[in-house]
């Protein structure tokens, strides 16, 4: 079954074109890297794919839910951990997973056990009780994956989880996050600009301006000259 | 069902301990009105003589007259607060979590203003227990009466808040909204002085009092202090919240509203 499905989408901030005919699809327990510079149109997408805009040009699936048609059920299968941190800070980790289990309508045993599953899924349970505030970016970032995943979504957005972090917290976000795709059967569409966080077999979508350039498996698209060569010729971008 | 009202308490909840962390924002919240009470209303007793209105049955001190008026000024305030958070919200990016639930958006907006209702009508409270122990009293079942006047008032006006929230696009325009709404509203309303004194000064001031219906929510809060209905009132400021909440369902709107034009 296919997790996620982009079709024929665009968007456009006033005269300002920001998506334009984007289409690709990710299958269930994949791990799918859109991979584009800054002002490729990732974040936009994002929106869309949230529900945060709405565009009348294209259409989005969600585990076959059609998010202009369905939002309510096309949202419930989504977890999305924006670029920003959306975390309050004068929360402890518990608390900030508990608000958002009843933004999903979950509370009691069952939000607790889901929490606790959450928290240990991201090896984050010892620091359960910290506040937001005292963790170092790191654990920031894996307390979002772990609220993320509360609600036991089938499709997992990631937009940008990385930045700020030092090399070794990428490190291990980015395998946190593909171990969840292998293990649990997630569907993850990873936003990036940095090559070394997709792996070869990753499914890989290169956006530059609004538009895809490449679509396929890492290691196809990288072909002989490397993944970073690669991206840099076909985007001019610094990577 | 159960997980609307799910959602609806840990809103609530959040708001409360986001509250209770800020002794500063209650004290203030109390300050203000308080001084209006002891201060301005002790230099204008002399210059605004009041004769008998509706609900009053007797002759009353301006101090009086102005404590409806100074709660509805609380819950003006806050609403217009939770305008600030709400901005404050959207620019830290903790909106998009609420904006991404699954639950029905109205209703989660719905919820926000609900929470910032509660925490105005607790510090109202607190205001009328200190009126009280000035010496300016209502009678006693007016207290339990203006309950659903305080709620009604602080919906309205919270929904006025949220919608104005969508309009602004960064923090720093608050101050406009300072200028331009809280400001007018309040002082162009029956807060400070009765309809037939604004006539005495200008007709024009008197009808834009008796269209604003902050001036309805204080008669509301009023009339039920004093044990009584007043159904213009209460159709009014229904009719207020009811515009106010679809702008700010409006404004919300991924579609429509200023989330998208901003980008």
């Amino acid at each position: 079954m296919t997790g996620l499905k982009v079709e024929r989408l665009g968007f456009s901030y006033g005269a300002k074109r920001a998506l334009e005919n984007v289409s690709f699809d990710v299958e269930q327990g994949a791990f799918c890297a859109l991979l584009g510079p800054n002002g490729a149109g990732k974040s936009t997408l994002f929106a869309l794919l949230t529900r945060l805009f709405t565009t009348r040009e294209g259409r989005l699936t969600v585990m076959g839910h059609d998010i202009a048609r369905a939002p309510r059920q096309a949202l419930a299968r989504i977890g999305v951990v924006f670029q920003q941190s959306t975390l309050d800070l004068d929360l402890s980790v518990r608390r900030n997973l508990r608000y958002f289990a009843a933004l999903h309508g979950l509370a009691g045993r069952e939000a607790e056990t889901r929490i606790e599953a959450a928290l240990e899924r991201m090896a984050m349970r010892e620091r359960a009780d910290e506040l937001a505030r005292d963790l170092n970016g790191g654990h920031r970032r894996r307390t979002e994956i772990a609220r993320a995943l509360v609600h036991r979504p089938a499709v997992l957005l990631l937009d940008e989880p990385t930045v700020g972090l030092d090399a070794e917290a990428r490190r291990a976000i980015t395998a946190h996050v593909h171990d969840l795709c292998a293990s649990d059967g997630l569907t993850a569409l990873w936003a990036t600009h940095l090559t070394d966080e997709v792996w070869p077999d990753d499914r890989l979508v290169i956006l530059h301006n609004g538009r895809v350039l490449a679509d396929g498996t890492a290691r196809e698209i990288a072909g002989q000259e490397g993944l970073t060569e690669r991206f840099l010729n076909l985007t001019g971008a610094p990577v | 069902m159960r997980a609307l009202l799910t959602a609806l308490w840990a809103i609530v909840a959040r708001e409360a301990l986001r509250f209770s962390r800020q002794r500063s924002r209650f004290v203030s919240a109390l300050v203000r009105p308080l001084v209006w009470l002891v201060v301005f209303a002790a230099g204008f007793r002399a210059a605004l003589g009041l004769s008998i209105i509706p609900p009053y049955q007797t002759y009353i001190t301006y101090e009086t007259y102005i404590v409806p008026g100074l709660c509805g000024m609380i819950l003006l305030f806050n609403g217009m607060q939770s305008s600030l958070s709400l901005v404050y919200d959207r620019e830290m990016g903790s909106m998009r979590l609420l904006l991404t639930s699954p639950l029905p958006r109205w209703w989660l907006l719905f919820s926000k203003i609900l929470a910032g209702t509660a925490v105005s009508v607790l510090q109202c409270y607190a205001f009328l227990g200190i009126a009280a122990a000035m010496g300016i009293t209502m009678p006693l079942m007016g207290y339990v009466y203006v309950l659903p006047a305080l709620i009604l008032g602080g919906v309205m006006l919270g929904a006025l808040g949220v919608a104005l929230s969508s309009f602004i696009s960064q923090m720093e325009n608050f101050a406009g909204v300072m200028n331009f709404v809280i400001f007018p509203t309040f002082f162009m309303s029956t807060a400070l002085y009765p309809l037939w004194r604004m006539a005495e000064s200008s007709v024009l001031l008197r009808d834009i009092c008796a269209f604003n219906p902050f001036s309805h929510t204080v008669e509301l809060i009023r009339f039920a202090l004093y044990e009584q209905f007043n159904g213009m009132a209460l159709l009014w400021t229904m009719l207020a919240g009811m515009i106010f909440l679809g702008l700010a369902l409006w404004g919300y709107d991924p579609g429509r509203g200023l989330m998208r034009r901003r980008g």
